[in-house]
């Protein structure tokens, strides 16, 4: 008796709004504050985008509800997605993802895949470098290779950013390129390990480019060469007359890796049509403000913007690579 | 001389009216945040981070910086009137603040608190002033092996401490740090203890056992002891303030001893918590009366909570410089310096002159703005105590489950401050000492990973922690401080044989 109730409830609600929001105009806004989940620590590089983004929007209005950033970094940033998968048919709570959506799953085990998610848009693709300490005699990727390579294996270090994510899987797809074992040592985040590069506790990293540009400019880092297919975009001068543009890509060094980290956002599960629309318009209106071609500018990101299915299909190939990757260098959780 | 010019120019940009406005702002936010268990200073700062990208950044960098020096003040308030912490380095002020708010003192701890977090942040600016560029290089020097050489220190400091026997004092601590061992393992990247449960996945936060603990313990044991607050008896009149001022100049040097050690702690990646609580060791071991200290000894107050500032102070060195965040509030700083375009990092000093310094002079002024709304406040604060019990008890369960909920926004946070709640009056019932077991949540897991990234850097060689004279100074200093009492007794016999 009482499933039937609410079943003709429903009904009704929905032929009215059927009936009075059946024109295009009138499509779906948030009516409560928007969760926007963040599934890593502060100051991280997630942290900072959701954090811009949210200082974007309050300073040109362009939500009518406040969008509140909450970080969910527990367990590798399971938290953040569990809590995020379990909110089915809740609108107004959004995720900003790193490579954690696909590698803590792998990792941890924990009951979580990205098709439990709404895919809404990539906002940017962060890049990998390679980077040595400025007082180091290596000025090409090529002779700290050669350096590598005559050192006896594991007396490298390689600083990363957490275990069995991004940053080790890049230094495992160096390792098979160039023969030899580095010792990965994983620290709580980006900014901690560029210092330790400096402070010469490790001696590489590949740490994104803002987690590294300030001391880069304080001519205490030096850039080698770039995890991508094409050298980056910016040609503005940074440190000694040199532009990102000028950092060449690691493949033409001999060290056939490519890697970008996936900067997107994601939905609850269920989320319908209109409301994925209306966060796709709002993330094209962040994209245009000044603000934001700062900050894409400042931590020289590859601004490449995806929706929709080809989103989707981008995210289906990026994570099967990462369970080719994963099952490679051997960082599957047992239960995988 | 070049920086006092600097710094006077600073002086003229933080002095505008609408940047002491700001100031003042700050001020008292900060302080409500503080009061609040649980929301603390990182969250204060992130929530009102939005709301000062419409001003010019600096003084949107002086209102947040004022946040931080208001909650850093208003930490001291709950640790010392109901003995819940409100952040991590309030702890050791609960050790004497408590016990002396039970005595009818408050208002002398409040003063006391306050002042001395004043002391401790000025010495720290005046050091950032004059020596920033050189301090800065020292914090380089800090790898892993530094890191847990450091924590050692902290550890050991504070072992032997206790008036309880020494084995419940270490099995508090093991406690600690089985319960700082759940979560993710971050170097292997796996979840250790937590059985499935996906709650678990966090580990146990600290504020969420200290807020249980202390807070919910400490109200069943009233509860248990009639309901009523003992120190309602309080002076509430502002006499206080000058009657303890004219105290406190005895004191002045574990005040100047702990200013060293939270400026050493703050530049050093290692933070206010271990400073705070390695100022209050040293202070008991130091200090003439010191074996009252715990039953409400204004010098156990004076101690941690001008190392905590002065390390809170000195942490936003290594940020401005380096880049590296001292403390998570300093962290969410940081996230905001980039996005109004401000790169922390070796170049900010020079490219950005006029913030810098803006910014270091606001540290002066807000702190002296600080001390003046707090200490103004500080007859309200201990009239807090004179509200009945049957009142009060229920407002505190209320904000201990707000401050609970708002670390993660988890209800499941919330049951779990009351079982910490019950844990917490069961150890005290038995004479468990609940400092330890606090210490090791704490700065367990920093310790732990600190430690198995020295030993992966040395491929399994425990040699790394002797390695230079940097780490290896302060492990034997550890190594002192932990068999202090033994060498003290081997040395007065010593000399009692010889006079034999």
């Amino acid at each position: 008796m009482r499933r039937s109730t609410h079943l003709a409830l429903g009904a009704i609600a929905a032929l009215c709004t059927g009936g009075v929001a059946a024109p295009a105009t009138a499509a779906w806004e948030p009516v409560r504050p928007v969760e926007f989940i963040v599934p890593a620590g502060t100051g991280g590089g997630a942290d900072q985008m959701a954090r811009t983004i949210q200082g974007i929007v309050t300073k040109h209005t362009l939500m009518k509800q406040p969008l509140v950033v909450i970080n969910k970094s527990g367990g590798a940033g399971g938290e953040g997605f569990l809590d995020v998968k379990g909110s089915g048919g809740n609108p107004h709570k959004i995720i900003i993802t790193l490579s954690n959506l696909f590698t803590t799953p792998l990792a941890t085990g924990i009951p979580f895949s990205w098709k439990d998610l709404t895919p809404v848009a990539m906002l940017a693709l962060d890049e990998f470098v390679l980077w040595v300490n400025a007082d180091k005699p290596y000025k090409t990727a090529k002779e700290y290779i050669d350096a590598v390579k005559a050192a006896p294996a594991g007396s490298i270090k390689m600083g990363g950013t957490g275990s069995k994510q991004e940053d080790q899987i890049i230094t495992v797809a160096v390792e098979k390129a160039v023969g030899t074992k580095f010792t990965y040592i994983p620290y709580k985040g980006g900014g901690e390990v560029a210092v330790q590069l400096v402070g010469n506790h490790v001696d590489s990293t590949v740490n994104n480019p803002i987690e590294a540009v300030a001391q880069w400019r304080g001519g205490k880092l030096r850039p080698l060469c770039v995890f991508d297919a094409k050298p980056m975009a910016y040609d503005e001068p940074i440190a000694d007359g040199k532009a990102w543009k000028d950092i060449p890509t690691c493949k033409s060094a001999g060290l056939d890796m490519e890697y970008l980290m996936l900067r997107g956002i994601f939905m609850a599960p269920r989320a319908t049509k209109d409301q994925v629309e209306y966060y796709v318009e709002l993330f094209k209106k962040i994209r245009a403000t000044p603000e934001w071609q700062d900050f894409m500018k400042s931590g020289a990101f590859n601004t490449t913007f995806l929706t929709g299915a080809e989103y989707a299909k981008w995210v289906e190939a990026e994570d099967k690579r990462h369970q080719a990757l994963m099952k490679e260098a051997g960082f599957l959780a047992p239960s995988n | 001389m070049e920086e006092l010019v600097n710094l006077f120019h600073g002086f003229a940009v933080a002095l505008q009216p609408f940047n002491i406005m700001v100031m003042v702002l700050g001020i008292v936010l900060g302080v409500i945040i503080g009061v609040l268990p649980g929301l603390g200073g990182a969250n204060g700062v992130a929530i009102l981070l939005p709301l000062t990208f419409s001003m010019p950044p600096t003084s949107a960098i002086i209102m947040l910086s004022c946040i931080y020096w208001g909650a850093l003040f208003g930490g001291a308030i709950t640790s010392i009137l109901f003995n819940i912490p409100g952040e991590p380095w309030s702890v050791a002020t609960t050790f004497d603040g408590y016990p002396m708010a039970q005595q009818g003192k408050a208002g002398e701890a409040l003063t006391a608190a306050f002042t001395s977090s004043f002391v401790g942040a000025l010495f720290a600016v005046v050091m950032i002033t004059l020596v920033a560029p050189l301090v800065a290089g020292f914090a380089l020097q800090f790898g892993p092996a530094e890191k847990f050489a450091v924590y050692f220190l902290a550890f050991c400091s504070f072992v032997g401490l206790s008036k309880e026997p020494p084995f419940k004092t270490i099995a508090a601590m093991m406690i600690g740090f089985a319960l700082a061992a759940v979560g993710l393992d971050s170097i292997t990247g796996q979840l250790r203890l937590t059985f499935g449960f996906t709650p678990l996945l966090n580990g146990f936060d600290f504020l969420i056992a200290v807020i249980g603990l202390f807070g919910i313990g400490e109200i069943l044991l009233t509860m248990e002891e009639g309901l009523a607050f003992r120190g309602g008896k309080a002076k509430i009149n502002l006499r206080v303030v000058l009657q303890t001022w004219k105290e406190l100049p005895k004191y002045w040097m574990t005040s100047l001893r702990s200013c060293f050690i939270g400026c050493w702690m703050g530049v050093t990646p290692a933070g206010a918590t271990p400073a705070s609580f390695m100022s209050y060791g040293i202070a008991k071991r130091m200090a003439k009366n010191g074996k009252n200290f715990g039953k409400g000894e204004i010098e156990g107050v004076v101690a941690p909570e001008t190392a905590a500032h002065a390390a809170g102070t000195s942490a936003l060195l290594p940020m401005l410089s380096l880049g590296v965040p001292g403390s998570p509030t300093a962290a969410v700083l940081l996230g905001g310096l980039l996005i109004w375009g401000l790169q922390p990092g070796p170049m900010l000093f020079v490219e950005q002159k006029e913030f810098v310094w803006g910014l270091i002079a606001s540290m002066y002024l807000g702190n002296i703005v600080g001390l003046i709304v707090v200490l103004t406040c500080v007859p309200i604060f201990a009239a807090i105590l004179r509200v009945p019990f049957s009142i009060i008890a229920p407002l505190i369960l209320v904000l201990c489950a707000i401050g609970a909920y708002s670390v993660h926004s988890s209800t499941f946070d919330v049951m779990l401050m009351l079982v910490f709640g019950v844990i917490g009056y069961l150890l005290k019932k038995c004479n468990y000492p609940l400092a330890p077991l606090v210490l090791a949540i704490v700065l367990g897991d920093k310790a732990e990973e600190a430690f198995r990234q020295s030993l992966l850097g040395s491929q399994g060689s425990f040699g790394v922690f002797l390695s230079n004279p940097l780490v290896s100074t302060i492990m034997i200093l550890g190594l002192i401080a932990l068999f202090w009492s033994l060498i003290q007794e081997g040395y007065s016999r010593l000399r009692s044989a010889a006079t034999a």
